[in-house]
C-alpha cells in the first residue's frame, strides 16, 4: 500500500492478523457473528483452529476470551465498537481491565462510519469510556499502515488494549516503514501559529487541512494522537506553549474523548485557547458519512475554517 | 501442599471450621456477606479439600482444576476455605476488607493466593470457565484441568449466564462444571418473590447441560455429586443444583435475606458460634 491509497482500517486489521499469525502462536481470534464486517474472516479461513465464533453474545465472548487469557493465550475480541464499549462494558471492566489480562479488543466501526446504519451503531462515546478504564491502552490508528503496525504493537503491550478501527476507506498517509510508539503523539506537520490535535481517521483530514492552511500562510502544527491512553501530555503542553491555540479533531463526541484529554492536560499544566471539533452531544442519524462529517466541520475544509475562527479569537485575546 | 483424601466426617469438621472462620471474619470486619458464605461453606469444603485436583498451595500448577466464585460477594466463605486449606495464614482473615489487605471485598486474583480469577460483578464466571476449558482443550500441559464455577441462585437472573449456558451447551464445552448455590434467598427477598427460577433443572437441561441435584449441606452426597459432575463433564457441561440454606448453621440467620450482606454484632456472634459448636 502506498500513500494516497484508499483503504479501510478493517481491511488492514484483517490483513494484519494474517501477517502476524505465525509470529504470535498464542494469538487467537474471537468474533460475534460479524467476521465478514470486521474482516476477521480471512483469519477464520486461514486458521480455523484459532478462530472462535461466539454468536451474537458479546458479554459471553469477553468472559471466554478472558478465560483464554488466564491460560496464556492472547485473544483478539472483534466486533463493532458500539457493542464492545457499551454492551460488554461491565465484562471488559471486570474480566479484562480489573483482571489486567492481555485481551485485545478490535473495536471495529468506531465513531460515525457504519454504512448508514444510524444512531444505534455509531460509537461516539467509546473513547471516553475506555479512557477512564484503569489498565486500558487506547489506540486510534490514522490509516491502514498504522492499523497494521498497531495490531502488532497491541500484541506487544502486556495488558488490555482497545484498538479503534473504522469501516470506511481512508487515505494512507504513512510510509510503510512507520512504527508508532505507544503513548507518543506523532508530529506530522510543523508550525507554531496553531496546533491541531487529531486522532484516528480524522488525522488524514487534518493533514490535508494543514496543507490548505499552509497555502493561506498559516503554519499549523499537527499532532496525531494514535494513542489516546496513555496520553502524551508533554506534546500537548509543548503545543500550548509554542502555538497558543489548539484545535482538537476527533471521530467521537466532543465530550470525554481526545478533546477532553487535551483540555484536562492543559487546564492543569498550560492553559490556552482550545476548540474541540467532533460530534456534538446528540445522537447521530443515517446519512452519507462525508456529508455528516462536513456538517460538523470535520472534513479538511471544515477544519481549515475552524482553525481560522480559532486564530481570530487568538488575535482578539492578544 | 497437595491435599490428602479426606473422609466425609473429616470434611464435615473442615466445613464447621470454615463456618466458624466466616463468623469470626465478618464479625471482626463488621461487614461481609455472612448468609451466602454459610450457604456455600460445604460446597467450598468439598471442592477445595477433596474434589478439585492438582491444587498445590505452594505452586500454581498449570494442570490444576480451576475455581471461580462467580457469586463474588460471599468472600468470607471463600477466604476462610482458602486459609484453612493453607493458601495463606488464618490470621490474615482478620484483615478482610481493610485497606491494603490481600483479602478484598471481592476476589482479586492479583492479591489473593489461590484465587484463579477476579470476580464481583454477577453473571460473568461461567463465561470465564468456558474460556479456561476452551484453552484446556488446546493446551496439552493443562492436562485434565476442570473448571468449577459457583453461582448464586439470584445471580442466574443475569442474562450473561444464559449466553454462556447457550454456548457451553451448543459447543459441548468439556470439563466445565457449574454449581448453583440454590438457597432461595437473594439480597432483598426470597428468589421466588424476585424472579422465580423454576423449573431450574429443566432450564439448564434445555441449554444442553447434564443436571445433577444434591443437598448442598449433606457432605457425603455433595462429594459424590461433585465427583460425578467432574467425571461426566468429559462429555459436555454439567451443572450441579446444590439445595442449600442461606445462613446455614445459625438458626436466626437461616433463610433470612436480611443476613445476605450483614455481619453479626457481639451478641449475635456469641450466639452463632455457640450454635455452630466447637
Amino acid at each position: 500500500m502506498n500513500k494516497g491509497d484508499m483503504i479501510a482500517h478493517r481491511n488492514a486489521f484483517g490483513q494484519a492478523l494474517l501477517d502476524i499469525a505465525d509470529a504470535y502462536p498464542q494469538m487467537l481470534v474471537f468474533d460475534a457473528d460479524v467476521c465478514a464486517s470486521t474482516q476477521t474472516l480471512g483469519f477464520k479461513k486461514a486458521h480455523p483452529d484459532r478462530f472462535y465464533e461466539m454468536g451474537i453474545a458479546e458479554a459471553n465472548m469477553i468472559g471466554a476470551a478472558a478465560g483464554m487469557a488466564l491460560c496464556g493465550y492472547t485473544p483478539w475480541v472483534s466486533t463493532f465498537a458500539v457493542f464492545l464499549a457499551k454492551r460488554a462494558l461491565d465484562q471488559i471492566r471486570i474480566c479484562v481491565a480489573h483482571a489486567n489480562l492481555p485481551v485485545k479488543l478490535n473495536a471495529s466501526y468506531g465513531g460515525l462510519p457504519t454504512g448508514r446504519a444510524g444512531a444505534t451503531h455509531s460509537s461516539v462515546e467509546d473513547i471516553a469510556v475506555m479512557r477512564a478504564m484503569p489498565n486500558m491502552t487506547v489506540l486510534t490508528p490514522a490509516d491502514a499502515v498504522e492499523t497494521i503496525a498497531m495490531t502488532d504493537l497491541a500484541m506487544r503491550i502486556p495488558g488490555p488494549v482497545y484498538l479503534r478501527t473504522v469501516r470506511c476507506e481512508v487515505p494512507v498517509i504513512f510510509d510503510r516503514s512507520w512504527r508508532p510508539v505507544a503513548g507518543q503523539a506523532a508530529q506530522l506537520a510543523d508550525g507554531d501559529d496553531v496546533a491541531i490535535c487529531s486522532e484516528g481517521m480524522m488525522t488524514p483530514n487534518a493533514l490535508a487541512a494543514t496543507e490548505k492552511l499552509a497555502r493561506l500562510g498559516i503554519r499549523a502544527r499537527l499532532l496525531h494522537y494514535g494513542t489516546i491512553k496513555p496520553f502524551d501530555t508533554d506534546a500537548a503542553i509543548k503545543a500550548s506553549r509554542e502555538c497558543g491555540a489548539i484545535l482538537t479533531v476527533e471521530n467521537h463526541s466532543v465530550i470525554g474523548g481526545l478533546g477532553g484529554a487535551v483540555c484536562e492536560a492543559l487546564a492543569e499544566h498550560a492553559p490556552c485557547l482550545v476548540k474541540r471539533v467532533g460530534f456534538p452531544d446528540v445522537f447521530m442519524e443515517s446519512g452519507d458519512d462525508n456529508e455528516i462529517f462536513a456538517r460538523f466541520g470535520m472534513d479538511a475544509d471544515g477544519i481549515v475554517k475552524q482553525v481560522q475562527d480559532l486564530l481570530a479569537r487568538k488575535r482578539l485575546r492578544n | 501442599m497437595p491435599c490428602s483424601v479426606l473422609s466425609v466426617s473429616e470434611l464435615e469438621a473442615r466445613a464447621k471450621a470454615v463456618r466458624r472462620l466466616v463468623l469470626k471474619t465478618t464479625h471482626h470486619a463488621r461487614m461481609g456477606h455472612t448468609g451466602g458464605s454459610l450457604s456455600e461453606a460445604d460446597i467450598l469444603t468439598a471442592l477445595f479439600f477433596r474434589v478439585m485436583k492438582n491444587r498445590d498451595t505452594e505452586a500454581e500448577r498449570v494442570d490444576r482444576d480451576r475455581f471461580i466464585l462467580s457469586k463474588g460477594h460471599s468472600t468470607p466463605g471463600y477466604y476462610s476455605t482458602l486459609a484453612l486449606r493453607g493458601y495463606f495464614p488464618l490470621e490474615t482473615l482478620d484483615t478482610f476488607d481493610a485497606l491494603g489487605s490481600i483479602l478484598q471485598g471481592h476476589p482479586d486474583m492479583h492479591k489473593t493466593p489461590g484465587v484463579d480469577m477476579s470476580s464481583g460483578s454477577l453473571g460473568q464466571g461461567l463465561s470465564v470457565g468456558i474460556g479456561i476449558q476452551l484453552a484446556a482443550a488446546r493446551t496439552p500441559a493443562m492436562g485434565d484441568c476442570h473448571t468449577f464455577v459457583l453461582m448464586g441462585d439470584g445471580e442466574i437472573q443475569e442474562g450473561q449466564v444464559w449466553e454462556a449456558a447457550l454456548y457451553a451447551g451448543a459447543r459441548k464445552v468439556r470439563g466445565l462444571v457449574g454449581i448453583v448455590d440454590y438457597n432461595g434467598v437473594q439480597l432483598a427477598s426470597n428468589t421466588i418473590e424476585a424472579v422465580n427460577l423454576e423449573p431450574i433443572a429443566d432450564k439448564w437441561r434445555a441449554f444442553g447441560f447434564t443436571v445433577l441435584d444434591t443437598d448442598g449441606h449433606d457432605m457425603g452426597s455433595l462429594v459424590e455429586t461433585l465427583e460425578k459432575a467432574r467425571e461426566l463433564s468429559a462429555g459436555g457441561p454439567v451443572v450441579v443444583i446444590a439445595r442449600t440454606v442461606k445462613g446455614k448453621g445459625v438458626s436466626f440467620m437461616e433463610g433470612k435475606h436480611e443476613w445476605h450482606g450483614k455481619a453479626p454484632n457481639d451478641k449475635e456472634f456469641a450466639l452463632a458460634m455457640e450454635e455452630i459448636g466447637a
